[in-house]
């Protein structure tokens, strides 16, 4: 292929001591995905970085349509044509500006717009908000969108600026599969149109749908190219890796004693009726699309919110939370999605992080008992397999998997009878994924287990029985084996004649 | 961080402030003296003792702007307690404790019920309370003798034992005001670094959701570090009536931003970044040894606002500027 768009030579980028990446070689060909995978830590973030000019390289010479390119702000790459969408979503929006403005957000900053307000801008935002499949009110806040929405809104932001290279990091990872089947029709039309696409992602599904190139990163370079078809995924994963992956079997075991029942729940007014239960010894994952209803299942078990009607037991009592801390004093743990946003705290240490919720425990009267604290860091270190240097390391110094295991680790510290997991894996890769999973099993003997997850390959990764969720409600149960995926796919999208958005087929699994 | 930076910011502050007192006494041999000594402790007593409460608010992510009026207030309720209504020197004390609790408890739950922003909340409550401590005397300050509202004069007169709090020097040296400083110091220090409920007001101010997640009670935690706040500032009232020993409408004026600079000031201490016990400690020293200093080498009193901003300037600069701590993605 000649011309490419962007040309990476020898990039080499180093945080103090820590090289971070270690002469990068790269080509991104105009009118081409090329996905770009790699571990936590491999570099892939930084890299991204100093293409879209908020890092300098320290050595190493990056072109642009044969040009030096080599930003000294995120301003002057975004002039020059490469246009990110970073991961963090809400880097791409202002929240209580209204949603054209939004759209309009770098024609008003450059002065292309001058008055920013009233129907004129609506109408130059509509043809924005259509492209992306926008369905919401342009005069609302943005901040009152769901999460979806405001990552189409950075997306449609970032292609307005009619990039030449288009680097989209993440960004399935809170869309619905409806959402995410518009925004791959997007890709498509941006790749007919000669625009060069960098795209970072864990997810297979989309990898196996767009991706004409996979390049995996590991440990700062670049350790493997795919771009015959068919693409070798798993080649790319081993590339990313550096060995094979050792495949994740499901073994369904002999389910316990029930732990948790609902009865006749009804989650949302107006929605179906249904039951669950969940036992000792065994590991239920609730899946279905962004909006069917599973973080309200969470918020019910862990006393954020009450469902509309219906009885919980717990080991036969009845179960009705009225807080968190209820819930916790019972034995039912929640992890939370979106670890930086519910899990984390920044400005504390890992072992700090560790020790929040069970605070009481290591603590005598009302003083902490540091070497309580120690103990339990080196522990949940070691059982979770975090890599750090210490437990008395700052948690934002961890990579990505790391964290989550930490976000994780931390409800395993203690017994619990019900824990429940919410999108464990998001923002993880495969190899933290895995060793996640495993821990989450290797430990579900003595408790009842419900992972929530949107992706249906970590549902069957995890899961001996798999319940689909829809409209707030169950619409169909699996169990692990010989999982009918097409089954499960309809049950999710199908019940979905009254929600939010078009129920589109699903991408094929 | 690499070693000689990370030492400079952890350690800057505080040889600062060791290098002031060096050269403050090379070129004023009075500066270190006993007596010099226990007057810097003594005009940072109140302001420390209020920074220390805001330090509190600080940790939970929040702002108590209504520390100065609670100050104000509770010298004008003692003045009041003891000369109008003739009662002694505990009532006054625990009225004030009591007012101070109670505006911090209003501060809380308008925040945390109401949902008042803390910066709103706290200034309409400081605005509340600077008026109201002017209705009873109808602005007038409070002295025995003066002229009540119905035509009498008011007969009561400050308690000895209520003075002596302002008064009162332990060993003929130390003021009882500067003890109760240090108490409260570590006191407040103890329970923010030591204790599990400091620990869950900083991962309140850090990341109230993950703590709300980790079922602590947040919005308990929050109306508790207003109380505390509120209740500190009334200490700093009391401490102040005593020592003034009437109730002057026109004192207090500066307590606030001396006390907010303080706490901020504290930030830059040990390289914490972050509001700490230890640090407002230090930041109210670190002013009154300069002011000290500055005095006695006949800089004019009209300088020292100036000085203090510079210096608080300086301070937010150290801290966020210089430990921008080095942030992986």
């Amino acid at each position: 292929m000649d011309g490419s768009a962007i040309r990476v030579r020898g990039l080499v980028k180093a945080f103090g001591p820590n090289r971070v990446l270690r002469g990068i070689d790269l080509d991104l060909p105009p009118g081409t995905v090329t996905v770009l995978m790699g571990a936590n830590g491999a570099g892939k973030s930084t890299l991204v970085k100093v293409l879209c000019g908020i890092h300098a390289a320290d050595a190493g010479a990056v072109s642009l349509d044969g040009r030096p390119f080599a930003p000294a702000s995120p301003a002057e790459a975004l002039r020059a044509g490469v246009v990110t969408v970073h991961q963090g979503i809400d880097d791409g929006v202002v929240p209580d500006l209204d949603l054209a403005s939004n759209l309009m957000l770098d024609r008003i900053a450059d002065g292309t717009v001058g008055v920013a307000s009233g129907r004129a801008l609506r109408e130059r935002a509509r043809p924005l908000a259509e492209m992306v499949g926008l369905s919401a009110d342009l005069r609302g806040p943005v901040g009152r969108l769901p999460l979806a929405d405001r990552q189409l809104v950075a997306i449609a932001r970032a292609v307005a600026q009619r990039p030449r290279l288009l680097i989209l990091d993440e960004p399935t990872s809170s869309l619905s599969a409806a959402e995410a089947d518009r925004l791959f029709a997007l890709v498509d039309r941006l790749r007919a149109r000669g625009v060069a696409l960098l795209y970072i992602s864990h997810r297979m599904l989309d990898i196996r749908r767009i991706a004409d190139r996979i390049v995996a990163m590991r440990d700062g370079v670049v350790s493997g190219v795919f771009a015959t078809k068919p693409l070798d995924a798993a080649g790319a994963v081993r590339a990313m890796l550096g060995r094979d992956l050792s495949e994740a079997a499901v073994r369904v075991p002999e389910p316990g004693r029930a732990v948790l029942a609902m009865r006749g729940a009804v989650l949302r007014p107006g929605a179906r009726r249904f039951d669950l239960e969940a036992r000792a010894n065994e590991v239920v994952a609730v899946t279905g699309l962004v909006g069917s209803g599973k973080s309200a299942l969470a918020a019910a078990l862990f006393g954020l919110g009450r469902p509309a009607e219906g009885t919980m037991t717990l080991d036969g009592a009845p179960y009705a939370p009225a807080s968190p801390a209820e819930a916790i004093r019972r034995g039912v743990f929640l992890v939370p999605r979106d670890r930086r946003a519910n899990a984390l705290v920044a400005d504390f240490d890992i072992a700090r992080n560790l020790s929040l919720p069970f605070l009481r425990r290591h603590s005598r009267g009302a003083f902490v008992r540091r070497a309580s604290e120690a103990a339990l860091g080196a522990r949940m270190v070691a059982a979770m397999g975090i890599v750090c240097r210490s437990p008395r390391d700052a948690i934002l110094t961890l990579s990505g998997g790391n964290q989550q295991k930490v976000a994780v680790g931390r409800w395993m510290a203690e017994a619990s009878r019900l824990l429940v997991l919410d999108e464990p894996f998001q923002g993880v890769d495969i190899q933290a994924r895995r060793d996640i999973g495993a821990r989450i099993r290797a430990t579900a003997a003595d408790r009842a287990t419900l992972v929530l997850v949107s992706d249906l390959d970590e549902a069957a990764e995890i899961a001996d029985r798999i319940l689909v969720m829809a409209d707030h409600s169950i619409a169909g149960e699996h169990r692990n084996e010989g999982l009918d995926r097409i089954a499960v796919l309809r049950q999710a999208t199908e019940a979905r004649g009254n929600a939010r958005g078009t129920a589109q087929g699903p991408a094929a699994a | 961080m690499t070693g000689a930076r990370g030492t400079a910011v952890r350690y800057g502050f505080l040889a600062l402030m060791a290098g002031l007192v060096v050269v403050f006494g090379l070129l004023e041999p009075g500066f270190l003296t006993v007596p010099s000594g226990v007057f810097i402790l003594q005009s940072v007593a109140i302001t420390g003792i209020l920074a220390l409460g805001v330090t509190c608010t600080l940790v939970v992510g929040g702002f108590d702007l209504s520390i100065g009026a609670v100050a104000t207030s509770a010298l004008m309720l003692a003045a009041y307690v003891m000369v109008v209504w003739e009662m002694g020197a505990a009532a006054a004390v625990l009225l004030c404790l009591a007012m101070g609790a109670g505006v911090g408890l209003a501060n809380g739950l308008l925040i945390v019920r109401m949902r008042v922003p803390d910066l709103l909340a706290t200034l309409g409550m400081m605005f509340v309370l600077l008026g109201l401590q002017r209705i009873p005397t109808e602005g007038n300050s409070i002295a025995t003798g003066m002229a009540l509202p119905d035509g009498t004069a008011a007969a009561g007169t400050f308690a000895p034992g209520f003075l002596a709090l302002g008064r009162l020097r332990l060993w003929d040296v130390l003021p009882l005001s500067v003890v109760v400083l240090l108490a409260i110091a570590v006191v407040v220090w103890a329970f923010l670094e030591l204790t599990r409920h400091g620990r869950l007001m900083y991962a309140i101010g850090s990341n109230a959701q993950a703590a709300a997640l980790a079922g602590t009670n947040v919005d308990r935690y929050r109306v508790a570090a207003y109380v505390i706040s509120g209740t500190l500032a009334s200490v700093g009232g009391i401490l102040l009536a005593a020592r003034l020993g009437r109730g002057d409408v026109a004192s207090g004026n500066n307590l606030l931003l001396d006390a907010v600079a303080a706490a901020l000031i504290g930030y830059a201490v040990l390289g914490a970044s972050r509001p700490n016990a230890f640090g407002t400690a230090a930041g109210a020293l670190f002013v009154g040894i300069l002011l000290q200093g500055l005095t006695m080498l006949n800089a004019p009193y009209y300088t020292q606002d100036f000085v203090k901003g510079a210096v608080l300037v300086a301070a937010l600069v150290f801290t966020f500027a210089l430990t921008g701590r080095t942030r992986r993605a």
